[in-house]
């Protein structure tokens, strides 16, 4: 199947009702517009979320307008916000081979085998914790691996996203989850065929 | 301000006799006040008036001893019926055409 | 200075809404609205905008608000979708016989029964006939600038306008737009000055019953009929158009951005085939275009319409004159017949005898997924089949993306 000729990076971030994918996404988009991409597409998919239930989110990233707002469905990049939802839902479906996949993880990286992608995992949930916030809030956290693995927008630009996000909320202890998740994720390229690892 | 190329018809009536005619010719029963009774036209003072109030096609006069245009008044009753002090009554227009004929 | 920023395009329709001074604003959520009305009830109640904000308890009496509001020469807004637009019909005719400069923004979602809250352009489509302009947005930059350029529409002809954006796609989508500077809005959107409104001094009634025959006054002034009144609609709602146009020339003038007021093509010039569709979804063909032209080498456009009432009849078949063949696609149709769009355009291009041959497809209704794909592969069909099916098969729209 023929993909977009635009050059394009495309995002889908799988999480539960109510962890605050979509206000992940809702970042990252803010700080790649800010970062000079005139293309930027935040399309949460909505009615069917309730609370724990697996919801998903796309993002588009493109230095040019984008004019197609369908869903992903061969994304770059997979972020996960819980490690559990894999046992639930195939989040790679559609991943292109090489692709980035992004995981909320107790577990170091060698226990998530992915042959075909690169992974990158950090345990956004105990850092959060370290960070100052209540536990379970990890969509701040998880910016910071998105950040050092796909070296798409700088740490300090989402930094000060995240903080004029999450106003009220703590602000820079958020920034700051983003940081720590930054300084500890671990990469690990793809073990079969060409990467880009 | 619309567009000078604009019409902008609409439906708009202002209150008054005769907005639907001369409507007189309508009229079953006649309205006749009882000055006797009337507040304005006992108290010498511009107060009640409620026959004009409520008259719906602005017939009664403002006036003390307030008068009904006969021109237009279709006998509607809207007066009589409101009048506090039942100081109107409505009298069958062949009362009126008798009359003639007796004089 | 104008600000570049990227936001939802319900919060884009609320900045817009700010940045055009409404004065009342009545309102009763309904998804995908509710963010809109919700966020300008948030600004008012910062003293961020000076307006009135009338919580109503249903939209029948969010729009009978506004009409007591225009009548008494005030600007007021307000927005619905899907069913609360259908609760609202009979005010939306009320509004229109009434010739009150009213906006709506209408965020298009599907109808009930059986209940969805996703998107479709059914609810729109329900209420064509109902004497509103209606306009279609396709991305947040068009929301903003068309609210804008609606205001000053309703006020020039004294017609309400509907302008519609796409649930879900457009409304909780975040995109890039740019929202001019507030004191070059208010330059192109003064205050609007009523030169007839209701005056405890000069007591009136408006729009009670009407005769059928015109009439004189108390003063023996003729007064229209209720036949000469809506002639006079029509006839002004055609002539609508034309400051549309000059409206839109001067917003470019004012804010460099424009030019497209009624149609939008997209490599149309040379195209053999062209896809008429309205909203979000008219984007989308962009890039459908794109690969049919590189990979299949057929010469395909797009045409967005961009205002469905009143319907650019000459404008659109002037533009359609070259094609070959035309497809249509759009969500929504007149059950029991065929898309609304299609009949309208096939009864625009029936005069001329070089008309093209049509298609018409049912796509999205109630959200359901429309695959980059799927409009790639039927128009790549439609293109390749030709006028080659019987008159009345090739009449019937077909369905795209049903799961029977």
């Amino acid at each position: 199947m023929q993909e977009n000729q635009q050059q394009m990076t495309q995002i889908r971030w799988h999480g539960r009702g109510g962890q605050g994918a979509i206000t992940a996404a809702k970042v990252v988009a803010e700080a790649t517009f800010k970062s000079g991409y005139g293309g930027v597409v935040m399309a949460p998919t909505f009615g069917t979320e309730r609370r724990g239930a697996p919801v998903s989110t796309s993002l588009k990233i493109s230095r040019e307008k984008i004019y197609d707002l369908s869903p992903i469905r061969f994304p770059d990049i997979v972020v996960v916000l819980d490690y559990l939802i894999l046992n639930e839902v195939d989040v790679t479906v559609g991943l292109k081979p090489g692709g980035l996949l992004i995981i909320n993880s107790p577990r170091p990286v060698s226990e998530h085998s992915f042959p075909d992608f690169r992974v990158a995992v950090a345990n956004v949930t105990k850092l959060g914790i370290e960070a100052g916030l209540r536990k379970g809030i990890v969509n701040s956290g998880i910016i910071g691996a998105l950040a050092k693995a796909s070296e798409l927008v700088d740490i300090e630009m989402l930094s000060q996203c995240i903080a004029a996000e999450f106003v009220g909320r703590k602000p820079q202890e958020n920034a700051k989850a983003a940081q720590l998740v930054y300084a500890a994720t671990q990469i690990c390229g793809p073990s079969t065929g060409d990467s880009n690892a | 301000m619309p567009d000078s190329r604009f019409k902008i018809l609409t439906s708009a009536s202002t209150s008054g006799p005769g907005d639907a005619g001369r409507t007189g010719s309508w009229r079953v029963e006649r309205p006749i006040i009882d000055l006797s009774r009337c507040t304005p036209a006992k108290t010498g003072k511009s107060s009640c008036h409620l026959c004009w109030l409520y008259c719906p096609d602005n017939v009664v006069s403002k006036t003390i001893e307030p008068t009904i245009d006969l021109e237009y008044c279709k006998g509607c009753g809207i007066c009589a019926e409101e009048c506090p002090v039942k100081a109107i009554e409505m009298v069958s227009e062949e009362e009126f055409v008798k009359g003639t004929e007796d004089e | 200075m104008s600000e570049k920023l990227i936001d939802s395009g319900n919060n884009a329709a609320a900045m817009a809404v700010q940045l055009a001074a409404a004065e009342v604003i009545a309102a009763y959520p309904i998804t995908p609205q509710t963010p809109l009305t919700e966020k300008l009830s948030e600004v008012i109640a910062a003293g961020k905008m000076d307006a009135e904000y009338v919580a109503v308890e249903s939209e029948h009496s969010a729009l009978a608000v506004c009409i007591g509001a225009a009548s008494a020469g005030v600007r007021a807004f307000t927005a619905t979708s899907s069913n609360g637009l259908l609760y609202m019909s009979e005010q939306l005719h009320w509004a229109a016989g009434s010739r009150l400069p009213l906006v709506m923004c209408v965020v298009n979602r599907g109808i009930g029964a059986p209940w969805s809250v996703w998107n479709d352009h059914q609810d729109a489509m329900s209420q064509r006939d109902t004497g509103w302009i209606q306009i279609f947005a396709k991305d947040h930059q068009e929301i903003v600038d068309m609210t804008l350029k609606a205001f000053r529409l309703a006020e020039l002809v004294h017609i309400p306008v509907m302008v519609n954006y796409d649930g879900y796609y457009l409304s909780h989508t975040y995109m890039p737009f740019e929202l001019p500077e507030a004191k070059a809005v208010q330059e192109f959107l003064p205050p609007y000055d009523y030169t007839h409104t209701l005056d405890p001094e000069k007591p009136e009634s408006l729009n009670t019953v009407t005769l059928p025959d015109s009439r004189n006054d108390i003063k023996g002034i003729k007064r229209p009929g209720y036949m000469d009144i809506r002639h006079n609609l029509h006839q002004e709602m055609r002539q609508a158009m034309e400051l549309w146009e000059e409206i839109d020339a001067d917003y470019a003038q004012r804010f460099g951005r424009g030019g497209t007021p009624i149609l939008d093509p997209y490599r149309c010039e040379d195209a053999d085939f062209v896809v008429v569709a309205m909203g979000s979804i008219a984007n989308q063909f962009h890039v459908v275009v794109d690969r049919l032209r590189e990979e299949e080498g057929l010469k395909v456009g797009v045409l967005a319409l961009q205002i469905y009432r009143p319907f650019p009849t000459a404008k659109i078949a002037a533009a359609l004159q070259n094609a070959k063949g035309v497809m249509v696609y759009e969500k929504g149709l007149s059950y029991g017949n065929q898309g609304a769009l299609y009949a309208d355009l096939k009864s625009a291009l029936y005069p001329y005898a070089n008309r093209p041959h049509l298609h018409n497809f049912i796509v999205g209704l109630g959200g359901r997924d429309i695959p980059t794909e799927d409009l790639f592969q039927t128009l790549k069909t439609a293109c390749l089949s030709g006028d080659q099916n019987a008159p009345e098969q090739a009449d019937t729209p077909q369905w795209i993306g049903l799961q029977l």
